[in-house]
């Protein structure tokens, strides 16, 4: 069985399983939308292999980290919308 | 820094082709990939055992998670993971960068979960939990069979698989696909999975609808479906930034490649994808050649030129059946996103005659993802070309570059 991975998304506590990418933890915890656009659109994964750039989250207060193509780990902080 | 006598970018079917090949002449060979594991886009960390063995067991150094974005000069490549920058040298290079899929933008297409059809397989295999969401898988080409078949392999509720084409036009792939055993029972596998899915030819979304993500999508037919997902692609395009910013020569839209798989520069090879979009097996064909070629071993890579041929001939027939409609071009109107990464509209992009024109003032294509997205869109709807690659090839920031003593910024 792939271990339990606790993290957080903008402040709340979750978890996700060992393995999975930040943007399929996103999705399964039912955030579509990983940034807003320059208008303000929300928007998700597009390409699902790191060419989009649509995926992108804040991760541990480094901007511009695609999720698609970063693994879930234990204690990563995740904001979401930028 | 690390130095290798063969360096082959893409860790897909045709870079572990490569690499394995390689090592047979005892040479010192490094794989990159952007990916966290080796695979590339069909195989995505799930190597087929004969494959994985032969590679494990090569001696081949692989470095994953590391994204090529400049070539500052001959024998040289910057890299980047996440947390450094490296540099890269060789004696020979193998390009083998694969493709990415063809997105067209139509009113509605920017909500969240309207995704690529491989790319909602690739959230798929990266954890997304699809079982019981109901999904469209529209566009077209042969990996929409696939990734609905993997799709409902996982329990998702497909909906309708929506294929641009005409059957008509694909008679002829059928029957090439019928001569070639193991091609004609995986395809039956795949349809007898499928049975039962509404399957529409000729058809193609015009509009998806939605609340902070999609909730349905209207068909040309007419037909509105409900749906959780939209997985849509329209093909295939080339990865051709770093071969052209090697001033490796294009053929249309593919990296142009010799009997040898050599490109227009010396020591720099092409495999797969990149000098034509043609399935695996001739990804596999191409990077094994191309390895053989670079090493010498001259006659291991002749004895592969009538596999390889074959292969080329699928291409064509491909290339015919899933040829896009006109129509697909003009579904976006005047306030439809074309460049999602600055929110350039079709209309904004009006009172120009040119990409360069247009990137001047509206920043359309100078975004993060650096026209990969935009640029095959602005071809078929506008006519324009991209002219010329510049360094980096993907973003980098500046301070990262400026601390990595050695490595010139430029
Ligand atoms: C999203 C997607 C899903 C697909 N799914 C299927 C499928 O299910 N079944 C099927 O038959 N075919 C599928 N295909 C078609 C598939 O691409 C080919 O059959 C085959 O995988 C091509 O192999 P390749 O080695 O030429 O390229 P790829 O498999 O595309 O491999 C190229 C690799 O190069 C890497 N790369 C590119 N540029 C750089 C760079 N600058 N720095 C570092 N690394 C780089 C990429 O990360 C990638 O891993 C899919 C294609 C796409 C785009
Ligand atoms: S979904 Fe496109 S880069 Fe992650």
């Amino acid at each position: 069985m792939p271990q339990a991975i606790e993290f957080t998304i903008n402040g709340n506590s979750v978890s996700a399983r060992e393995g999975q990418t930040v943007a399929a933890a996103l999705a399964n915890l039912g955030i579509c939308a990983s940034r807003r656009s320059v208008s303000g659109e929300p928007r998700g994964p597009l390409c699902g292999m790191g060419i989009c750039f649509e995926c992108e989250v804040t991760v541990d207060q480094k901007p511009h980290v695609r999720g698609c193509q970063l693994l879930v780990h234990q204690g990563m902080k995740v904001q979401t919308g930028a | 820094m690390h130095s290798f006598d063969v360096l082959i970018i893409g860790a897909g079917p045709a870079g572990i082709a490569a690499a394995i090949a390689a090592r047979k002449s005892g040479v010192k060979v490094g794989v990159v990939d952007d990916n966290l594991t080796a695979g590339g886009q069909i195989w995505r960390g799930a190597v087929p055992r004969k494959w994985t063995d032969a590679f494990l067991n090569s001696g081949t150094h692989l470095l994953a998670g590391t994204r090529i974005f400049d070539a500052p000069q001959q024998g040289l490549l910057l890299a980047k993971t996440l947390e450094s920058l490296i540099e890269l040298r060789y004696e020979r290079l193998i390009l083998a960068t694969g493709a990415r899929e063809l997105f067209l933008p139509f009113p509605g297409w920017t909500l969240p979960n309207i995704m690529g059809a491989g790319g909602l397989q690739a959230m798929v295999k990266g954890g997304l939990d699809i079982a019981g969401k109901r999904v469209v898988v529209a566009g077209s080409g042969p990996l929409l069979i696939a990734v609905a078949a993997s799709l409902h392999k996982h329990g998702a509720k497909l909906q309708a698989i929506v294929e641009q084409a005409f059957l008509s036009s694909q008679t002829r792939f059928a029957a090439s696909i019928l001569s070639q055993p193991s091609k004609a029972w995986q395809g039956a596998k795949l349809l007898w999975t499928l049975h039962g899915v509404p399957m529409r030819h000729g058809a193609y979304p015009v509009r998806a609808e939605g609340d902070g993500r999609v909730r349905s999508v209207t068909l040309s037919n007419g037909a509105k479906v409900d749906c959780d997902y939209l997985a849509c692609g329209f093909g295939l395009v080339p990865n051709t930034e770093l071969a052209s910013l090697l001033g490796c020569r294009l053929n249309g839209h593919f990296v142009e490649a010799d009997e040898a798989q050599q490109t227009s520069v010396a020591s720099v090879y092409a495999a797969g994808e990149i000098t034509g979009i043609g399935g695996l097996e001739k990804s596999l064909v191409e990077g094994t050649i191309a390895a053989y070629r670079a090493t010498g071993n001259l006659a291991a890579a002749r004895s592969l030129d009538r596999q390889r041929k074959t292969t080329h001939t699928f291409q064509r027939t491909m290339d015919v059946a899933f040829a896009l409609r006109p129509e697909l071009f003009k579904l976006a109107n005047e306030a439809t996103k074309v460049c999602r990464c600055e929110d350039v509209t079709l209309g904004a992009l009006e009172p120009f005659n040119s990409w360069r024109e247009a990137k001047l003032h509206t920043r359309c294509g100078m975004g993060p993802c650096q026209g990969r997205i935009c640029g095959p869109i602005l071809r078929g709807v506008k006519g324009w070309r991209d002219e010329g690659v510049r360094p980096p090839i993907f973003p980098v920031d500046v301070a990262a570059l400026v601390q990595t003593s050695g490595v010139q910024a430029r």
